[in-house]
């Protein structure tokens, strides 16, 4: 660490940063506005201004932006000298001539980040007499909202969205005062992660257009700490609330694992739980009932019957433990399809027996050398692709070095590095999103794909098992060998395990890490849960054996065929269905009892990288659902500590769910974290017409959150923090002020606790099952499956914003016999589907890639051969 | 060191505008410097150290020594290449016209000279970014290149030595930042024309992130005659330390307003009585600003001073492109601040705050002052925002290139600007 003198005062700063992040890190309130920890330094605000001394003996000193100065050891500025105080009042001063005096209707008032730096920096009277400039604002779909006319020109959007997020639709157009930061016309935001913008812009630009539709202040709604349920990966998120609706997703600061940024699914998706279709009432026999007597119809039937449960991976391990323990656990089923669960046990294994490390997404961000085998990320594992995207700057970055351009200066180290990007292999049947950052792509069919990662560790490692020679092989390899952080990513997406196995084999011999995508947010802790298969539960209600099935958040229609869903259904005299949004299951069901949503329970998942994670319920719902775990669990669990305790000693692995979070008793003081933000806006007085006394905020049994603005004002641990809040930052970048560095992890510690920590290597043995070559067949191809962000994940489907964005069902392949966009029949063992066709040319032949998850294509197992067809 | 006529730049130019052919210019001695250098076995290094001992001095306005920026350049195995010259045509400094009677007269002297320059930077690849209003000029660099690439002395192995340059001609899309030498680059990248943070200067990381010198029109010429004639006469040129001839300009209501190629050093006045032939009849001298509108002004008692970029800091103002713009006492100094302002305004690049906002909000002041709409206070609004573009307080040199004559305004001419707010009218209209 350097000392740097700030107004006489030593502080400990890191050398390799700034003076502006070495301020905030040692808590000055110095204002900034175009540097972000995320995107470094470029110096176009000039509001971070502080004075430089030469040496203790200068008086003189002059103006320098804190951001794009190194704090360099001995360094002596001053914040609080006169004339640079003067001039960051001149900054705030030049930025708010245009701002619009709107502040009481913009959707960014009170969580404001340039409201925070103007009131910071003292600011409070208008000198400018002239016209404001006024800007035409655009529609950018249905997620972005676009207000130019409140802009300050600080160019955060655009350097977030195309050099951050390889965006190319939104950029700066014309000069001046005049710059309009939008796209070339009206349209939707391409990029799949547009959502940050809203967190990005300071103020009111950018802002959440599905917030709009049930707008409620920051310091109107109630948070929870919350995890994302629209992929395997786990982001951090927090849920903010108001009267019974769920209002937003916000980021939650993970430095291992979302840092700052969310996809457009995951902080979009959420509209789920204010759905149409949700189940907001038990229903039995079609008719309501109350909880008490559903809860009662639920008791006998399992006691009179032979009952058996069916689990699910979008689910907690807490719902999942509470059916398998009223069940009792031969009698518990797992919700996945049985070729899915083969994957992802396989996957699991690979991860615990190691050497191969799974990396968190930050680690993604740091490897220098990236194979992506088989997988799509950004449709099936949005964020990781934003991290992928990273890291193929690392070792353009050594070269940037070795000119000695401080890394934290963004446009000089990119003006450094161009276009240098380090080497990225994506190997794929399909097209995906990064390619446009590899070095070189390939494509292929599974089996090939395997093969060709049979071909890589074998060049890495003549003991690996060889499949055949491969020029790109060797090169990958080579670059593999060559590098200092190297990453192999592969996962579900191809439905192959030889694909999983030859993955395992390339990071095996390169020592790299490993990272594998899941299907959905809680695949692995179903995995671990373990329970009998899936085909195992329909064989034992056809059979009779089993007379009722509790299905547990999950509609079995997207895991089977329609028709052996049905005669499942039908050959069960009862069917108990728990779940949040009315679906195909639920219609089917005798009693349906309605879930909580992510925003009404506590619970735990796990991610694909093997992190256990607690979401919280953000609110007390008004309608009758309750977490699924509540409504199994046995009468002596009390709260949530007891599920996990119980769970602890049932799953022994599942232990660490546990440490997740602190549990129910935690407290700061004697005081519980409070879930609302401080008493701003005379909330309480909302009902005083009806009654003046205040009425008591609900218990929380669970958490060691209330549910009210009470309780301790000091900083949770992170798995606890419901928003970012702090003196003088009431914007989200108050993010800043729970950092112990700027940018770094979380004080404390980062939420979540890692499950798999392998020993280093000890003989664990290559896979040796290298599938023969794919031969493709004459009349049929092989359907792959295809992942869409928007479409592929049942809850978010339910959003509006995301269901307008929807993916349009279609079958991509490589023919000259089907025009680009003509209507087909593919028609398989699973069902005949019509779908319009789209032409990639550098897909293999023989193979076809079906968009699945959107209707009609759900419920099918694939690969699988199949004819296209002219439609008759 | 004084009484120097001689003018290596313009002397062979034509009296009927043409633009000097590859003949006449070899005729005339032309190419012999570049065939000197290539010839006798001359090292970069050797060029770049006579070019420093010419005390040739940056003519884009800043002044910054040519020779030593040139020895910036990494050299050896080891270095990223390929390294970059980019001769400066982006002239558009209101009131300057200097590179484009270069350009446009003789193009041939500027191509040696970046061949010359190529060769001591070890250049393999030459742009001459040029301002695309100057369409004759584009015109007549392109048949001068082509020309050069006809007789070899551009391209592979240029006179029978293992020196190669590819020389192109790229026309700019027209603003202002486009001259400043990183918004050059960005824009010659295709990228918006913000200027880049330094370091990394472009010596080291400069054009597609490669080692790059950026030299202007005016000086890359002076360099064939420096290889030519050696240090000692390019010195011998010059009235002051700063070596060589200079182009300077006059603009404004005198006698015969122009350009010259004069001693480096000539005093203001000289230029403006001895070759401009003094201000018209009926008109007064007020000031000037002495190299373009972003070099704050001076007034008659400063005008005795050596135009060099040494002198002229010491009467408070800079050489600039060495191109004056005269005010007389029948022009309003109040709206000739607006039109600055307004122009500097108009071509911010809109990065900074204090230039894009500072500059609209000036140009919007002095517009009302006047329109007679000046308020007490206005004065006060505008030092303030000027002491906001100082240098160091903003991205570039663009808005410190507009506080300097807006405030030099201010302090010389300021009972006019008062006049404005008391009358409410403009005293001139």
């Amino acid at each position: 660490m350097a000392i740097v003198y700030v107004d006489n005062k030593p502080c400990e700063m890191n050398p390799e940063e700034n003076l502006l992040h070495g301020c905030l890190s040692n808590g000055f309130k110095l204002p900034y506005f175009c540097w972000h920890p995320a995107l470094g330094s470029v110096g176009a605000c000039r509001q971070c201004a502080v004075k430089q001394f030469k040496d203790a003996n200068d008086r003189l000193g002059k103006i320098v932006m804190s951001c794009m100065t190194p704090a360099a050891e001995g360094t002596r500025i001053s914040i609080a000298d006169p004339e640079v105080v003067a001039f960051r009042g001149g900054i705030i001063e030049g930025l708010m001539l245009n701002h619009p005096h709107d502040c009481p209707v913009c959707d960014e008032g009170g969580e404001c980040h340039l409201q925070d730096m103007t009131v910071m920096t003292g600011h409070d009277y208008r000198r400018y007499e002239f016209d404001k400039r006024t800007f035409r604002n655009q529609d950018l779909g249905p997620l972005v909202n676009h207000e130019m006319n409140r802009c300050i020109q600080c160019y955060r959007c655009v350097r977030y969205y195309r050099d951050y997020a390889g965006g190319n639709d939104l950029n700066a157009f014309a000069s001046r005062d005049q710059v309009f930061f939008g796209r070339s016309e009206d349209g939707v935001l391409e990029s799949e992660f547009s959502g940050n913008l809203v967190e990005i812009c300071p103020t009111g630009v950018f802002t959440d257009k599905t917030l709009k539709h049930h707008y409620a202040r920051k310091w109107d709604q109630q948070f929870a700490p919350s995890v994302c349920v629209h992929c395997a990966l786990g982001c951090n998120t927090d849920a903010g609330e108001r009267f019974g609706t769920l209002r937003r997703i916000v980021n939650r600061y993970n430095h291992e694992v979302n840092g700052y940024f969310l996809c457009d699914r995951g902080r979009f998706g959420y509209e789920f739980v204010n759905s149409k279709v949700r189940l907001r009432q038990p229903v039995l026999r079609g008719r309501p009932t109350s909880a008490a007597l559903a809860r009662k119809h639920l008791d006998q039937t399992v006691a009179e019957g032979r009952a058996i449960g069916i689990g699910s991976p979008r689910t907690s391990l807490e719902a999942n433990f509470a059916l398998r323990t009223l069940v009792g656990a031969d009698h518990f089923y797992s919700g996945i399809a049985d070729p899915e669960a083969k994957l992802v046990r396989l996957m699991l294994e690979i991860l615990r027996q190691g050497p191969m490390r799974t990396p968190t997404l930050r680690e993604i961000e740091e490897c220098d050398v990236v194979l992506i085998l088989g997988e799509d990320l950004t449709n099936v594992a949005p964020r990781m692709a934003l991290a992928v995207r990273q890291s193929v700057r690392q070792q353009p970055m050594e070269a940037v070095k070795k000119l000695k351009i401080p890394l934290w200066l963004d446009h000089g180290v990119r003006d450094a590095m161009q276009d240098a990007k380090g080497p990225l292999y994506i190997a794929t049947p399909y097209r995906t999103r990064l390619d446009d950052v590899a070095t070189a792509t390939f494509r292929a069919a599974p089996d090939d794909l395997a093969r060709f990662g049979f071909a890589i560790a074998h060049a890495l490692d003549s003991g690996a098992p060889k499949s055949q020679d491969w020029p790109p092989a060797d090169e990958i390899a080579r670059a593999l060998k060559a590098a200092k952080k190297p990453l192999v990513i592969s996962g579900t997406s191809c439905a192959s395990e030889a694909v999983i196995e030859a993955a395992a084999n390339v990071a095996m011999a390169a020592h790299a890490a490993l990272s594998f995508t899941a299907p959905e947010c809680n695949s692995i802790g179903a995995a671990l849960m373990g329970g009998n298969s899936l085909s195992a539960a329909f064989q034992a209600v056809r059979d009779g054996y089993a007379d009722t099935v509790i299905v547990l958040e999950n509609d079995l229609y997207r895991r089977a065929p329609s028709a052996e869903v049905d005669s499942m259904l039908k050959a069960a005299p009862h069917v108990i269905v728990l779940d949040h949004l009315s679906n195909p299951t639920t219609e089917k069901a005798e009693l349906v009892l309605p879930a909580g949503t992510f925003a009404e329970s506590d619970g735990t998942f796990i991610s694909s990288e093997g992190r256990v994670q607690r979401f919280f319920q953000v609110s007390v719902p008004q309608i009758e659902v309750m977490a699924s775990w509540r409504w199994l669990k046995p009468d002596h669990w009390q709260n949530l500590d007891d599920v996990l305790r119980a769970m602890g000693r049932a799953l022994p692995e599942l232990e660490a769910a546990c440490d997740a979070a602190p549990s129910s008793t935690f407290r700061i003081a004697g005081a519980k974290i409070p879930r609302s933000p401080h008493r701003e806006s005379g909330r309480t007085a909302a009902l005083v017409n009806i009654n003046i006394s205040e009425p008591k905020a609900p218990d929380d049994p669970d958490s060691a959150l209330s549910f009210s603005m009470e309780g301790t004002p000091e900083q949770p641990p992170a798995a606890l923090i419901p928003f970012f809040w702090s003196p003088s930052w009431n914007s989200i970048q108050a993010v800043n002020t729970y950092q112990k560095e700027v940018g770094g992890p979380l004080r404390g510690g980062d939420a979540g606790v890692r499950l798999f920590e392998p020993a280093p290597r000890n003989g664990q043995p290559y896979f040796s099952a290298v599938p023969p070559a794919f031969s493709p067949r004459r009349c049929e191809w092989l359907l792959v499956p295809m992942y869409h962000i928007f479409g592929s994940d049942e809850l978010s489907l339910a959003a509006p914003g995301i269901r307008e964005l929807t993916a349009k069902p279609h079958v991509a392949l490589n023919s000259d016999e089907f025009a680009e966009g003509a209507e087909v029949e593919v028609i398989c063992a699973d069902g005949t589907f019509r779908l319009p066709v789209t032409i990639q040319r550098e897909m293999p032949a023989g193979v076809a890639a079906l968009s699945v998850g959107i209707s009609p294509v759900v419920g099918i197992s694939l690969p699988a051969w199949g004819k296209i067809a002219r439609p008759k | 060191m004084t009484g120097n006529s001689e003018k290596p730049l313009t002397e062979r130019m034509r009296g009927d505008g043409s633009a000097v052919d590859l003949e006449a210019y070899e005729l005339a001695g032309g190419y012999q410097a570049i065939r000197k250098v290539l010839r006798t076995g001359m090292i970069p290094m050797a060029v770049t150290e006579e070019v420093k001992t010419a005390n040739l001095r940056g003519r884009g306005g800043a002044g910054f020594q040519t020779g030593l920026k040139w020895s910036f350049v990494p050299r050896g195995r080891d270095v990223p290449n390929p390294t970059y010259l980019v001769v400066n045509g982006d002239e558009m400094e209101p009131g300057t016209f200097k590179d484009r009677l270069l350009m446009e007269r003789d193009p041939h002297q500027l191509i040696e000279g970046a061949i010359v320059a190529a060769f001591a930077i070890e250049a393999d690849i030459a742009y001459i970014f040029l301002r695309g209003e100057y369409t004759l000029a584009a015109e007549r660099l392109a048949r001068a290149i082509a020309e050069a690439y006809e007789r070899h002395y551009l391209g592979k192995d240029i006179f029978g030595s293992s020196y190669s340059l590819e020389l192109y001609l790229h026309l700019s899309g027209g603003r202002y930042i486009c001259g400043d030498e990183t918004g050059l680059l960005n824009a010659l990248e295709g990228k918006r024309a913000n200027p880049r943070a330094k370091p990394p200067f472009p010596v080291v990381a400069g054009l597609f992130g490669k080692p790059t010198v950026v030299n202007n029109v005016e000086t890359i010429s002076c360099v064939p005659h420096i290889i030519n004639h050696g240090a000692e006469w390019f010195n011998g040129l010059s009235k002051t330390k700063d070596g060589g001839t200079k182009l300077y300009g006059v603009s404004g209501r005198v006698k015969h307003p122009g350009l010259w190629e004069l001693p480096m050093g000539t005093t203001a006045r000289e230029i403006l009585e001895e070759h401009a032939g003094g201000m018209r009849d009926g008109v007064k001298f007020r000031g000037l600003l002495p190299g373009g509108s972003s070099t704050p002004f001076i007034v008659e008692e400063h005008l005795d001073t050596p135009m060099d970029y040494t002198e002229m800091p010491k009467a408070g103002s800079r050489l600039g492109t060495g191109t004056m713009i005269v005010l007389d006492n029948k022009t309003c100094p109040v709206g000739m601040a607006w039109n600055m302002t307004k122009f500097f305004a108009r071509e911010s690049c809109g990065f900074c705050t204090p230039c894009w906002s500072g500059l609209g909000w000036a140009e919007r002041i002095l517009k009302s002052m006047e329109d007679g709409r000046g308020q007490p206070g206005d004065l006060d609004k505008l030092a303030f925002q000027a002491k906001m573009w100082s240098p160091g307080n903003t991205f570039c040199a663009l808005a410190p290139g507009a506080a300097d004559p807006l405030e030099t305004s201010m302090k010389y001419f300021r009972e006019d600007f008062e006049r404005h707010i008391r009358e409410h009218r403009c005293p001139w209209s």
